[in-house]
């Protein structure tokens, strides 16, 4: 089938403002978009700019606008999608050229949780005990792949782009509710400032956009609850 | 820019992580050409082995003889013994990081089967693969990224590594492009890591991503450093059908079966004692013959993966990310409908040649191009041989990592910098320069299909004398047409023209080397099977192939290395049943 993709395209070195392009290209139904996006880097249009990676959803590197919404161009088919497909870089995020976004504050943020294990105690020789209930108590969060789909979904970071975000916060409850971590407080201070958790309006694009199905704005209002009751047992 | 560091780490990956890990008091470097967390380490699905007994009696010593006899005794057996005995600690090391693993009712590290690992030398499969569901891959690396920022590595994310530089016998530093900006960058450092993965990307179906170009692999060979058994390419046997993603042996593990268009479970015909847990060079070739014979379903050439018998709650809990794949890539409810599948390229066995600390060694007596190191996929331990055991890679990464960044910790303190040599941007600078101002017309997209398609069709599974010849004249064509790319974008603001047309100047070196190695080796043994050399020759063949690039693009001189034994019956050569 013809596919037609209206893609949204800004070189600094040439352009003074964005511009829509419009390419066609033959695909299948079952294609990956990020195929027909290869096809029109190899085939029509070698300058048109995009990062990808794994191509099956787990590198996080292809987040882009896709329809109005967040998607990784390798998990979205061409199915999917349609014969007339808009894309755009992800909002929230400085443009560096057509589809590539500036992902360093984003990973900032990420940085700004204290996104590593924190211990006191001394290491036990082996393994420390977790049991498989406290292992799951987190398990959604040890999924994210740091795609920033999430973060840039959400009109709180449109609004201000010095929030946290959805992303950080998830990490952020994958230690808070980690049996062995003992960090908890360190990091409730963190997200209880003015940019931390607060600024969630609960909009739910988060849970939507998220390419590996974890429910976003709920692990965000486990982390309020914790901050709000000192205590990350109160569920 | 110029900038200098003790050591330069390329690639950021669970080796290169794991190494920097061990350099807390030293400057270090991490160059990678994505974001750490994009690394083609997220992506590696079932478990890392070690023989932990948490859930039944197992021994290190067991892990060794299954890496060895897995290899096809073409595994330096001291490097086996590391690796088997190192993992244990190596993972408690992991899980004190904070790695999430699957746990036991009692609170320890779960472990489940995996090809080719097994109890009393041979006897059945063991429970030794650690594992965070299907996706442990993704797991290690995250605990690695985190860990590097606890301890505040200094990452330059979106550099390419373009050449190495050598002066003075030693290896002192690194030229890169930083992609954002299209400058180029001189790394001065006492010492250099290379961790940049594989090549997998060389066939048109494969599970490795758009990264796997064997950068590193190809830098150093055009330094006249050898590339080492180069024809040891693994074919893991489940890629979902045409698209090439993994399915993870963690499904077969716990339990999924291999059925052919017949209906029947074929692999219990062939290898009666481990059925569908043999180790991957075996059932693949398994699945090429059922297809070969007639039997791929409704006559095609992919059989199925059937995971139908272990129920909806297995499943989901233990195996979500395979189960999505199939879903979401073939439309096929692996609760309900079996999976078609097909061998898919996977892992470099070969690599650049490295002692058991990760120094590199450039010749058949071991001699060490000091400074210089690799870790991971692009290096050749030699632990994997012939063919690696399926969990095996990610203790490869976390052991030889570990030694590696050791390693260097101590050179880094008993030497100092070397000079760089006179001019030592030119040869990257003139690679840029040449593909940013050519007007041959070629295209890097035409070049790269050819390659893939000519390597699926020769250098795969099964091979034989006409194909490879084949496929070698195929690739020096290429090599001449390369050097006519022309591209598009001329900007200097993230050109990914550009980086693929580079990458695709290391692919077609990799791909050469292989062939090289593959039409040399005339016998069969481990990935490595020759149609017209069915057999094991271990008179003649017991001995790791060194390739050397030679004059012209295409052209390479063979030479070959002993395989390091250990005087113990048990791991002495013999015929590999399972």
């Amino acid at each position: 089938m013809k596919v037609t993709l209206r893609i949204k395209r800004f070189d600094p070195d040439k352009d003074a403002k964005p511009y829509w392009a419009e390419y066609t290209v033959e695909a299948s139904p079952v294609d990956r978009l990020l195929d027909a996006l290869n096809t029109i880097k190899w085939t029509i249009d070698g300058t048109l700019t995009f990062r990808r990676s794994c191509a099956h959803g787990v590198c996080g590197s292809d987040a882009m606008r896709i329809n109005g919404r967040n998607r990784l161009a390798c998990k979205v088919l061409i199915r999917d999608v349609g014969e007339k497909v808009t894309v755009e870089p992800m909002l929230g995020f400085p443009v560096i050229k057509d589809l590539v976004v500036d992902m360093d504050p984003f990973f900032r943020k990420y940085e700004s949780i204290k996104p590593y294990l924190i211990t006191y105690d001394n290491e036990p020789g082996t393994e420390r005990l977790q049991s498989p209930e406290e292992r799951a108590r987190y398990d959604e969060g040890t999924k994210c792949i740091l795609c920033g789909a999430c973060t840039g979904s959400c009109p709180s970071i449109w609004g201000n782009p010095d929030w946290v975000g959805p992303a950080a916060i998830v990490n952020a409850h994958r230690f808070i509710f980690d049996s062995r971590d003992q960090g908890t407080a360190e990091r409730l201070a963190i997200l209880g400032q003015r940019n931390g958790v607060w600024r969630c309006r609960t909009i739910f694009n988060c849970s939507d956009a998220c390419p590996r199905g974890i429910p976003v704005t709920d692990l965000i209002e486990q982390v309020k609850r914790a901050i709000i009751y000192g205590d990350r047992n109160i569920d | 820019m110029y900038q200098k560091f003790d050591v330069v780490i390329v690639g950021a990956g669970g080796a290169g992580l794991m190494a920097a890990m061990q350099l807390p008091n030293a400057s270090v470097a991490v160059l990678s050409k994505v974001y750490p967390t994009r690394s083609h380490t997220g992506a590696a699905q079932g478990g890392v082995a070690a023989a932990l007994g948490n859930l039944e009696e197992d021994h290190w010593k067991w892990h060794m003889y299954d890496t060895i006899k897995g290899g096809d005794y073409l595994v330096d057996q001291p490097a086996a013994e590391i690796l088997a005995r190192d993992a244990i600690d190596a993972i408690y090391e992991l899980e004190h990081r904070g790695l999430p693993f699957n746990r036991t009712p009692d609170g320890r590290i779960d472990q489940r089967r995996f090809g080719g690992h097994t109890r009393n030398y041979g006897e059945a499969p063991v429970r030794r693969s650690c594992y965070a569901a299907d996706r442990t891959g993704h797991m290690l690396l995250q605990t690695m990224y985190q860990n590097a920022i606890k301890n505040q590595v200094r990452f330059f994310n979106e550099f390419l590594a373009l050449d190495l530089l050598i002066n003075e016998g030693r290896a002192c530093g690194v030229v890169a492009l930083e992609i954002r900006t299209g400058e180029i960058h001189t790394f001065h450092a006492k010492a250099v890591l290379f961790a940049t993965g594989g090549y997998g990307r060389a066939w048109r179906v494969t599970s490795n991503a758009f990264a796997c170009m064997g950068d590193g692999m190809a830098i150093a060979y055009r330094r006249g450093i050898p590339l080492e058994d180069m024809e040891m390419y693994q074919f893991h046997p489940t890629g979902l059908y045409k698209v090439g993603v993994l399915l993870s042996e963690g499904a077969r593990g716990e339990g999924a079966r291999l059925l052919n268009g017949k209906g029947e479970y074929f692999m219990e015909r062939y290898m009666p004692t481990l059925k569908d847990l043999a180790p991957r060079d075996i059932v693949s070739r398994c699945i090429i013959k059922e297809i070969k014979e007639g039997r791929g379903v409704n006559g095609e050439d992919y059989v199925y993966l059937d995971l139908r018998h272990l129920g909806e709650k297995v499943i989901t809990e233990k195996l979500p990310d395979i189960t999505e794949f199939a879903r979401n890539y073939l439309g096929v409810e692996p609760i309900r409908e079996p999976v078609p599948i097909q061998p898919t390229a996977h892992y470099a066995m070969g690599g650049i040649p490295t002692d058991n600390d990760g120094r590199v060694v450039i010749d058949s007596r071991w001699t060490p191009l000091p400074g210089f190191y690799a870790a991971g996929e692009v290096a050749c331990v030699s632990v994997h041989g012939a063919n690696r055991l399926g969990t095996n890679s990610l203790v490869d990464l976390i052991v030889f990592g570990r030694r590696a960044g050791k390693h260097m910790a101590k050179f880094i303190t008993e030497n100092d910098h070397v000079p760089l040599p006179p001019h030592h941007e030119d040869f990257a600078r003139e690679m840029v320069d040449h593909l940013l101002s050519s007007k041959g017309g070629e295209s890097a997209a035409r070049i790269r299909n050819e390659l893939q398609g000519e390597m699926l069709e020769n250098v795969f599974v099964e091979r034989h004398e006409k194909g490879l010849q084949h496929a070698m004249e195929t690739i020096a064509g290429l090599q001449e047409a390369y050097k006519k790319v022309q591209l598009q974008d001329k900007g200097k603001t993230f050109n990914t023209e550009l980086v693929e047309a580079i990458e695709l100047g290391f692919l077609l070196d990799c791909a050469a080397a292989t062939v090289h190695g593959a039409l040399a080796r005339k016998e069969s043994r481990g990935a490595h099977y020759r149609l017209d050399y069915p057999e094991r020759d271990d008179v003649n063949w017991l001995k790791h192939t060194l390739i050397y690039k030679g004059d012209g693009a295409c052209d390479a001189r063979l030479d070959y290395k002993d395989v390091i034994l250990i005087d113990d019956p048990i791991f002495k050569p013999k015929e590999r049943k399972y």
